[in-house]
Order: structure tokens, then C-alpha cells, then sequence
């Protein structure tokens, strides 16, 4: 008798252990899971996929990875989903009760949700589109380097205009925005010395008729190439009204604005989620602070339209050649920021990213409030 | 500067409309909290009517019915199964913004065509263009513009010089009195929402139709919410909310105006005065006390012809 008894407590001590390690990534959820070498994949996404501008991009991505991994891969998504913790939270554990092993949140203010549920559950992988958090073993974020398409698109812009003067509606004035405006300018700067720039703040990302009115603004003021750092195309349509040009920003939208749109600097963000999801399917991923560029494909610019002239689509090919090679710096010296300062001396250049992104200024020859 | 005051009117005519279309159903003392909704449903339902027929009509009537549908249901839920009125408008918006972003999936970033831009074109008005100053800000705007005066002229009207708009009046204030004297109370309640509903509609669709051409998602951006307040600051005058729309509007678009004259002040303070001026004229119409400037005082409560 005690002999079954014993037997019987080693099976259920063997059972339990078995449970224990069974846990976690292979969370056991009730409805609709995935079978076993499916990995399922949850994007949280801050507006509609169907924004026409940053969130059809990063579906995009999305859905990119669905088409490379067919079947072995399982792709869930959320949109608007708040820049507050109780929504990331609510939505992601929604993802992983559906068996998602992998989430990834789309939008900065998603940060804080994924970096505490990095914490509850050691099991799975959160990434993160455009933080700076992390942590050592499941936790990691990426970017990229926009400053690279957004000077070519300048080159663009600077050999389009007649005016000599640019249009700039941005969102609001922090460092990513910066970052665009002043390698856009940069980049105008390059082919045509003459030039220089405004720029709106609408203090919104994604208020279309704010964007129209904005873009207005700036056509008023002589502007005669726009371009914008906000989410709508309304920009481009405003500029094609009037028979101005502009230049998007995110995807390719010839087909909205055909009267007006140049060309936009774009995410292509599977370049990197299709290597790094193989990773952590392998179980091979590192939490990394990825950065990705021009020379990764994870950056790149909308084909140049028929509106872009032969000689700037023969400089942007020079340039982005040597951006791809390495050897085009965007922010060389020397630089003055617009109330006089030197932010670059002279024989310089601006190079790692940290100093890129501690950018707290716009470059003299542009207007903007600060 | 002439520039400036034009973009102001074309900032303003979605919120003259919808300001317009929630004094209407405000007067039958509803409270609609639905209009951000309304305009939504107006602005896509518009654009899909406009795009698959190619006619600005259609695109109007689209909009049009599709408000008086949204604010029936309002109606039906909060006159006849007399819900609460604060609840159901709130709800109406949340599901106006859905419908919207449903039906608008496949149309993101489709242009209208040429036949309803070509419509909708600015019209110089021979004469009334030609005055200095006034000419370029008012009268050489699109037709949806004019329309917009002739509204503001027709309500005014409506509301003060006739009987049924006396009604109406009565019908609002006190729902009692006017059944006793012979009003037909329910009738006067759902018509006037589902007229209010469709104004609000007409808002939406001229973001969509007119102003951007494009459709993009959640194109109202909260201007629904901006026409709710604007209501008070006109105290329930349609007079007044054409000048309050003009004003909310020609504020939403000050600040980069300013920014790129290069005259710099925050966009903060430029968005919030709007709203600041709602509480300042609430607190002086509240210490006047004066009776027309007041709402009406059946406002937001169900009638029970039981309860008389």
C-alpha cells in the first residue's frame, strides 16, 4: 500500500513539474489557440491601419511578415489602442490569452505597457517601435534612421521649388520632428543655396482639415514644395490644388495627390521584424537597440514621380549611393541653429546617433517657433 | 489678411452647420451629445454616396440621410423609450466614429471626383464679390458657403417669425404646456432632431466632400465637440453662432497663421481660448440671468404625457 501511495506521489510530483515547464510560453488559453509551431504575433497599433500614413505603414510591416512566414505565423493586431497603460495592458494580455508569444507596440507612449508586461511575463517578447527602453532578456526597441530619406527627399524638394522657399507642417517640436526638419533643409540646402524654410506646428498628428489649413498657411506664404511631418495626406492635396508640390511621408502616395506628390521618405518596417521575428521563433533573439538604415532597407524613399526633374532624380541616385556606402554624414559642419549658434563646427560632422537625437533646435534659414 | 479671414470661413462652415443642427434639436429640449457621431456618419456616408455616384447631390443627400438615420435612433431612445439623453448622445458618438471608420475602410485616401470638385469650385457672386474686403472673405467661396448663409437667415426665421417655430420654442421649454395647448409634442421632437441630425451631417460632409476631397479617417477630429460648446456660447441664437463659428474656427487655424507671419505664440494658448470664452460668456449669461439668453428649460428631461 505504501508502495502505490509512493508511485503515486513521484507521478504527480512528475506531472506537476512537467505542468510548471509547460507554462508560460505555451500558456494554455482556452479559446482559439494556435497549435504549437505556430507562432502567434500581436501589433498594437496607436490609430487605423487605414491612416493612409504611419499606422498603414507599420501594418504594412505587419503584414509582410504574415506573407514571409505563411502559415508558421500568426499575425494579430489592435488599433487605436491609447498611449496609456490600461489600454496597452487590456489589449496585449487580449493577444497573449489568443496565444500570442511576441507583441509589438507601434507607438512611443506604448512604452511603459510593454516594459511592465516585459516584467509579468519573462516568457515572451515585447518589442518596441521607437522607445529607448529595455531590458536584458525579452525586452527590445528599434527605429531608424529617417534623417537619411528625409535629406534625399530634400534634394528633391530643393531642386523642385521656385520660390526658394520650402513648407514644413509638423506635428509637434521634439527631437524626432527636429531631426526631419533640419535633414529635409539639409538636404535642400545641398542643391540650392538659396533656399529656406517654414514651418507650422499643429500640435496634432492626425487632424487632417489642420493639416489642410496649415498647408494653406504656408502656400499663402509663398511656399511652393510642401512637406509634413503628421499623419494624413491632406498636405499633398492642398499643394495639388494650387498646383503646388509636395512630399509625403510614410507610404507611397502618388495615387491620392498625382498633381503634387514628388516622392516620400518610407518605413519598410520588415526589414527588420522578418529577421528578428526568425530570431526569437529560433530562440536566438538578444534584446537590442536596433537602428536601422538606408543601408538596411529598413529606410528608403517612394519611387521619385514624373514630376521630379531628371537632374534631381540623377543627384538623389549620387546621393543615396554614398549614404548607402557609408560615407555621406547628414549633419556636417558647419551648422548654426536659427537664433545664431554654432551646433556643428566647422570640419565636423554629427554622426552617433545619441548626438542625433539630443537635437533640441531648427537650422538658421528655417523659421519655426521654438 | 483677406486670406486669413476666408480660410476662417471655410474653418468654420462644419461647425456652423453642426452648431446650426444642434440648436434645432436643442430647442425641442433634447440634448444631443451625438453631434462628433453625426458628423462622422454625415462626412463618410456623404463621401461614399459622392464617390460611387460621381453626383454632388447624392453625396449631400447621403449625408443628410444618414444624420436624420443616426439621430432617429436618438430619437426613438430617448423620446419614445425615454433613455437618458446624456448617455445615449455619448454613445451615439462613440458609434458614429466606428460606423465611420467601418464603412470608410476601402475608401481611405480615395480622391472625389472631378464631377463634385468641379461642383463645389469658389463662385465669385457678381457684385456682392466685388466689395472691398468683404467681397474676397465672404462671397467668393463654394456653394456649400452660400447655402450656409442662407441657413443661418432661414433658421433665424424659422425660430422668430413663425408659428411653428414659436412652437417649437414652447415645445422646449415646457413640453407640458405645449401638449395642453394642442402641440403635438412627439411630432415636433422627432422632426426637429432628425432635421438637427441631418445638419450636423451636412458638416461632416462638407470636411469630406469639400474641404479635404480625400477621405481620411476620423476626418470631424473632435469638432463635434466644439459645436456642443458652441450651442452656449450662441445662446440658442442662430445669429450668434454664425459669428461664434467663424470666431471657434478662425481660432483653430490662428496659430500657425501667426507662427509662420512669424509672430510666435503657443498653439496652447491659441487652441484654448476658444473654450476659455465658452466659461466666460456661461459665467456672464449665467449672472445676467437674462431669459433668452438661457437654455431651454426643458432641456435634457424626457416628457411623460402621464406625469402632466
Amino acid at each position: 500500500m505504501k508502495k502505490f501511495l509512493a508511485i503515486f506521489l513521484v507521478l504527480a510530483l512528475a506531472m506537476t513539474a512537467m505542468a510548471g515547464c509547460g507554462g508560460g510560453a505555451e500558456e494554455p488559453n482556452g479559446n482559439g489557440e494556435a497549435p504549437e509551431d505556430v507562432t502567434t504575433i500581436g501589433f498594437l497599433y496607436i490609430g487605423p491601419v487605414t491612416d493612409g500614413g504611419y499606422n498603414q505603414a507599420q501594418h504594412m510591416g505587419a503584414m509582410a511578415v504574415q506573407e514571409e512566414f505563411g502559415d508558421s505565423v500568426k499575425v494579430l493586431w489592435a488599433e487605436n489602442v491609447a498611449e496609456d497603460l490600461q489600454a496597452v495592458k487590456t489589449n496585449a494580455i487580449n493577444m497573449i490569452d489568443n496565444g500570442a508569444t511576441i507583441v509589438i507596440g507601434t507607438s512611443f507612449g506604448h512604452m511603459d505597457g510593454l516594459e511592465e508586461l516585459a516584467n509579468e511575463y519573462p516568457d515572451l517578447t515585447f518589442l518596441h517601435f521607437s522607445g529607448y527602453k529595455m531590458n536584458d532578456t525579452n525586452f527590445g526597441n528599434y527605429f531608424g534612421a529617417m534623417e537619411e530619406a528625409r535629406y534625399l527627399s530634400g534634394i528633391v524638394a530643393g531642386l523642385t521649388t521656385e520660390t526658394n522657399k520650402l513648407g514644413y507642417i509638423a506635428a509637434y517640436p521634439y527631437t524626432e520632428v527636429l531631426i526631419g526638419i533640419n535633414s529635409f533643409f539639409l538636404g535642400a540646402k545641398s542643391v540650392n543655396p538659396d533656399v529656406t524654410m517654414n514651418v507650422v506646428y499643429i500640435n496634432s498628428w492626425g487632424d487632417a482639415a489642420l493639416e489642410q489649413a496649415a498647408a494653406e498657411s504656408l502656400l499663402a506664404q509663398n511656399c511652393d514644395v510642401l512637406t509634413q511631418h503628421a499623419d494624413t495626406s491632406a498636405a499633398q492635396v492642398a499643394a495639388e490644388k494650387v498646383g503646388a508640390y509636395a512630399v509625403g511621408y510614410n507610404i507611397d502616395n502618388s495615387k491620392v495627390a498625382p498633381g503634387s506628390f514628388l516622392t516620400a521618405p518610407i518605413w519598410h518596417h520588415e526589414a527588420y521584424l522578418v529577421p528578428v521575428i526568425e530570431k526569437i521563433i529560433a530562440g536566438e533573439y538578444v534584446p537590442e537597440s536596433y537602428y536601422g538604415t538606408m543601408a538596411d532597407g529598413y529606410i528608403g524613399l517612394a519611387p521619385l514621380t514624373d514630376l521630379v526633374s531628371d537632374e534631381a532624380k540623377a543627384e538623389v541616385e549620387r546621393v543615396q549611393a554614398e549614404i548607402i556606402a557609408g560615407n555621406y554624414p547628414i549633419f556636417v559642419g558647419p551648422l548654426k541653429d536659427n537664433a545664431g549658434n554654432v551646433v556643428v563646427p566647422e570640419g565636423e560632422a554629427m554622426t552617433a546617433r545619441e548626438d542625433i537625437w539630443a537635437m533640441d533646435y531648427v537650422l538658421e534659414g528655417i523659421t519655426a517657433m521654438q | 489678411m483677406e486670406g486669413f479671414l476666408a480660410a476662417t470661413v471655410i474653418a468654420g462652415m462644419p461647425l456652423l452647420f453642426a452648431t446650426t443642427g444642434e440648436i434645432i434639436t436643442e430647442k425641442s429640449g433634447l440634448l444631443n451629445l451625438g453631434v462628433e457621431g453625426l458628423m462622422l456618419m454625415g462626412a463618410i456616408m456623404g463621401f461614399v454616396a459622392g464617390y460611387e455616384t460621381g453626383n454632388p447631390w447624392m453625396g449631400l443627400l447621403g449625408a443628410i440621410l444618414a444624420g436624420a438615420a443616426g439621430s432617429l435612433i436618438f430619437a426613438f431612445l430617448t423620446i419614445t423609450l425615454r433613455a437618458n439623453q446624456v448617455v445615449t448622445g455619448l454613445t451615439l458618438t462613440i458609434f458614429g466614429t466606428g460606423f465611420a471608420s467601418f464603412m470608410g475602410k476601402s475608401y481611405v485616401g480615395l480622391v472625389v471626383p472631378q464631377t463634385i470638385k468641379d461642383f463645389f469650385v469658389k463662385i465669385h457672386v457678381p457684385l456682392l464679390g466685388d466689395i472691398p474686403f468683404i467681397g474676397p472673405v465672404f462671397f467668393r467661396q463654394d456653394v456649400f458657403v452660400y447655402f450656409g448663409y442662407f441657413l443661418v437667415v432661414l433658421v433665424s426665421l424659422y425660430f422668430y417669425r413663425t408659428k411653428r417655430g414659436l412652437n417649437l420654442k414652447a415645445v422646449g421649454e415646457s413640453a407640458a404646456s405645449a401638449d395642453a395647448s394642442g402641440i403635438n409634442v412627439m411630432v415636433y421632437k422627432y422632426v426637429h432632431t432628425c432635421i438637427g441630425g441631418a445638419l450636423c451631417a451636412l458638416g461632416g460632409a462638407y470636411m469630406s466632400l469639400v474641404m479635404m476631397s480625400v477621405w481620411v479617417e476620423n476626418v470631424v477630429a473632435g469638432r463635434g465637440w466644439i459645436a456642443v460648446a458652441l450651442v452656449i456660447f450662441a445662446s440658442w441664437n442662430p445669429i450668434k453662432a454664425f459669428i461664434g463659428a467663424f470666431l471657434f474656427g478662425g481660432l483653430s487655424i490662428l496659430g500657425f497663421r501667426l507662427q509662420s507671419m512669424g509672430i510666435h505664440i503657443s498653439q496652447y494658448w491659441v487652441d484654448m481660448l476658444p473654450y476659455a470664452a465658452t466659461i466666460v460668456i456661461i459665467i456672464l449669461s449665467s449672472r445676467k440671468n437674462k431669459k433668452e439668453n438661457q437654455p431651454p428649460a426643458d432641456l435634457g428631461i424626457a416628457y411623460f404625457r402621464e406625469e402632466r
